[in-house]
């Protein structure tokens, strides 16, 4: 059973965030001199803010008529996990903690809709990932014919997976506008965002890791509890995570016990990366945490483990197919670029004058580009004018990926023609019958190729008629360098714009229609594994505990590369964002429920002086699952980057005798962690 | 005096004189987008956190969400629309553009504002300088990075000056 969230909450608040009242006013002053005079009565009762306290017998329920705050619980073995545990050399365990994280793209939601008083027709702007599927939540939600609702995601600023879910003020904007026939707008306030747009990451995980005397992994146990928040989105990212815990090694036997639980905090969901961090994190600690008990450098013991280069298809013990990687190549190419033999001499020389130099390593896999089910295609038209100006319409939705750009690069390339006569059209329901949108890694694998394919058909239809023009066969015409030519014949060529006129004017084949156009849909067969590593050395002062990340290197393979720039861009925020998960953001509640982290002075999103330069490289393994070979790039440096550098800090307090510490890496932590430590 | 009384308020935005009849708690950043038109100046905390409403007065970085129109009467105000010279964008701007400094946007014209305030003082400053003159400016897509290489190219190719090697 999953308990329906009230978009109004009348009789029980569940979280601070949750709605209990909506004005409507013709001024902004007005609305909220209006706000101010609703007065909620509340009573207090005991709340359950972390899936400690949730768990315990006794605890006081989320969701009363439930009767438990878990929500969901699964236990799922691969292998012989008990043989793997069967006296193995060692097992190593720890407890490790992916905090609670906020989105804070930095445009807040926000949404506007406009019911007109002359026909049946409702327009809702939201700054929105999915367009159309907050489309069709309207459309039900108001009885509405899809056609009838339009949705439009215009320019959106930033969404890192807040806002991949419908929200409640979307829904109640739109019943107000329908109901007042007058534009009604909201705009979320920071301090709003803070507290009632959904969270991220929020998972604890026990783990056991049994290895071999000399390294080799021979099971890997985890008990992964996954906090909900106050209402479920799904059952939670758990399942996802569970699918990727392999990470890039060879792990002959997996126990995986999940549940989810029901706190009163806000409601968990997607964030950069959404489950597939946790999973890397966890692998990552735990092969450094393996090695260090083996007294092991942690780079031989990954050599030791990872997969193998593969260009088809692998099946991990937990049935995830990965498509193509080569992860000893990005791991060799990272300690190239480091030195880090170099690295590992300079420490010990650090060390023996009693600094703290730390060098964390992680290799990372990452599952992107969803699909492959039968509802999460992407969508494309390409659609050309009588004059040659090209409109390309996509279902993906941009919020500073760049896919304006990235996509009129694939047309442009199938059309020979300049992209400044390609324009890119999104974010608009009323353009494409239906539309997935932008999240998991997926614009470019789904996306990108349903673009592709549309170009493909629109040049199959062109090619037709250049061969027409140039008396010549289709299959002997060739784009080349903006015009269409006869392959071997020197001089016989037409422009693009000779086609459109063509393709709606005189001198078509007889046999065929007027008109230049293709839309497509592509539902791809299988997930992309990006994948990478990434080195980060920090260095901690003995005295204060203060951090400096000295220097951070990525090696990261996306298949092929569209656009370098665009890649690189998504490269250096991912890392920002992870980084920032190693070092600076927590969500916190107080034991009452109350949010700690309500603004931008107690939320550290990394400011221009805290991030180091970064030193980027790639590796190019294309995925054989979709034609242009590309896989995902958007939360690769977010995956790669959290462990790196908690690894890093482990590394550089390991002399202290200190074992683990839970992201974010304060200085008060790592203050307190040396005490600890000294008092021993 | 009724809060809802308007009264008269003259400001000189990217060098055109206004007079505008405002409610007298209006922020500097609402009579801008609301009444002058000129949406680039965006929302972000409004507590003075974020630096989204950035803009510039007397050619220094301000917070417009926390400022008063009535107190900047005689001050001289910049915001992003005046950056461009007509058709022409601002160096800062093509070298944003060219590197993808900017990538959901919504920080960029507080960016470019600080930015070139800063090249306004100093004129080829170093990458140190550049951090922290534009610390105060959240983004939360980029990782600074590349805004750090915009404004030092932007800075070299409107200088003839080597980047200090401090400050």
């Amino acid at each position: 059973m999953i308990p329906s969230r009230p978009l109004l909450n009348a009789d029980r608040v569940r979280f601070a965030g949750d709605l209990v009242a909506m004005v409507v006013a013709e001024t902004r002053e007005q609305a909220r001199d209006a706000a101010d005079r609703v007065v909620v009565d509340l009573d207090q009762h005991p709340a359950v803010t972390n899936v400690d306290a949730a768990r315990q017998p006794g605890a006081a329920l989320v969701h009363e008529d439930f009767g438990t705050n878990v929500a969901y619980q699964s236990t799922r073995t691969w292998g012989d996990v008990a043989a793997a545990f069967d006296r193995p050399h060692r097992v190593v365990h720890a407890r490790l903690r992916n905090q609670r994280l906020a989105g804070v793209p930095i445009e807040p939601r926000g949404v506007l809709a406009e019911a007109s008083r002359w026909e049946p027709v409702l327009t809702v702007w939201s700054s929105t990932q999915i367009p159309h599927g907050v489309r069709d939540e309207l459309a039900a939600f108001l009885s509405m014919p899809q056609t009838d609702v339009r949705v439009i995601a215009p320019e959106v600023g930033g969404g890192f997976g807040a806002k991949l879910s419908l929200y409640p003020e979307e829904l109640l904007v739109a019943w107000a506008a329908r109901r007042l026939l007058r534009p009604v707008k909201w705009v979320e306030e920071r301090s709003e965002h803070m507290q009632a747009t959904t969270h991220g990451r929020g998972q604890l995980h026990d783990a056991e890791l049994a290895v071999e005397a000399d390294g080799r992994i021979r099971g890997l146990r985890v008990r992964l509890t996954a906090d909900l928040g106050a209402y479920p989105m799904g059952v939670g990212l758990g399942p996802l995570t569970r699918r990727l815990l392999c990470g890039c090694y060879r792990v002959p036997a997996l126990q995986v016990d999940i549940e989810s639980v029901y706190t009163n905090t806000t409601p968990i969901a997607a964030y950069r990366g959404a489950g597939r961090p946790e999973a890397i994190f966890l692998i990552e600690r735990m092969v450094d945490l393996a090695a260090r008990e083996l007294g092991m450098d942690p780079v031989e013991f990954r050599r030791r483990n990872l997969l193998p280069r593969f260009e088809t298809p692998v099946t991990t013990i937990a049935g995830e197919n990965y498509d193509s990687g080569d992860y000893p190549a990005a791991l060799e190419r990272v300690l190239e670029n480091a030195d880090y033999r170099g690295l590992r001499r300079r420490q010990d020389e650090a060390r023996a004058q009693g600094r703290l130099i730390g060098i964390g390593v992680a290799s990372y896999v990452e599952m992107a580009g969803f699909g492959p089910s039968g509802d999460l295609f992407e969508s494309a038209v390409v659609r050309v004018n009588p004059d040659g100006a090209v409109t390309v319409v996509t279902g993906t939705s941009p919020h500073g990926q760049g896919h304006e750009t990235a996509w009129a690069q694939l047309v442009a390339l199938e059309l020979g023609v300049n992209p400044d006569w390609i324009t890119v059209r999104h974010g608009d329901t009323a353009l494409l019958a239906a539309g997935t949108g932008t999240f998991g890694s997926r614009s470019a694998a789904v996306g990108g190729t349903a673009v592709h394919l549309a170009a493909r058909d629109v040049q199959e239809k062109a090619r037709r008629i250049a061969a027409h023009m140039l008396e010549a066969a289709p299959a002997d015409i060739v784009v080349r360098d903006g015009s269409w030519h006869v392959r071997g014949v020197q001089g016989r060529a037409v422009g693009f714009r000779d086609i459109a006129q063509v393709a709606y004017g005189e001198g078509r084949p007889a046999d065929m229609e007027a008109g230049l156009e293709a839309t497509r849909y592509f539902q791809p067969p299988g997930l992309v594994f990006p994948f990478g590593a990434h080195l980060a050395v920090v260095e901690i002062d003995p005295d204060t505990g203060a951090l400096t990340l000295e220097r951070y290197l990525s090696v990261d393979d996306c298949g092929r590369v569209i656009n370098p720039l665009l890649a690189e861009g998504q490269v250096h925020g991912g890392l920002a964002q992870g980084i920032a998960q190693a070092l600076y953001e927590e969500v916190a509640y107080g034991p009452d429920g109350e949010l700690l982290t309500g603004n931008l002075t107690t939320y550290l999103v990394p400011t221009a002086p805290d991030l180091p330069s970064f030193s980027l490289d790639r590796t190019v393994t294309p995925s054989p699952v979709n034609p242009l070979g590309v896989k995902g790039i958007g939360e690769s440096a977010t995956i790669g980057s959290t462990p790196a550098v908690v690894n890093a800090v482990v590394d550089a307090l390991a002399p202290l005798g200190v074992r683990e510490i839970d992201p974010p890496c304060t200085p008060e932590k790592i203050w307190n962690a040396m005490l600890a430590s000294r008092s021993r | 005096m009724p809060v809802t009384d308007k009264v008269p308020v003259h400001l000189l935005v990217n060098g055109e004189a206004y007079e505008v009849m405002v409610p007298p708690y209006k922020t500097l950043l609402e009579v801008l987008r609301e009444d002058l038109g000129l949406t680039g100046t965006k929302h972000g905390c409004e507590l003075g956190e974020c630096s989204m409403c950035g803009v510039l007065v007397d050619g220094k970085p301000y917070l417009s969400c926390l400022a008063m129109p009535l107190d900047l009467q005689q001050a001289e105000i910049s915001t992003v629309e005046g950056l461009a010279n007509g058709n022409e964008p601002h160096p800062l701007q093509r070298a944003f553009a060219e590197l993808g400094a900017a990538q959901c946007g919504y920080c960029t014209p507080a960016m470019l504002l600080t930015a070139k305030s800063l090249l306004d003082s100093n004129p080829r400053p170093s990458r140190e300088a550049i951090r922290q003159a534009l610390a105060g400016v959240l983004c939360r897509c980029t990782g600074y990075l590349k805004i750090f290489e915009a404004v030092e190219l932007a800075a070299a190719r409107s200088s003839t000056s080597p980047p200090a090697a401090h400050v």
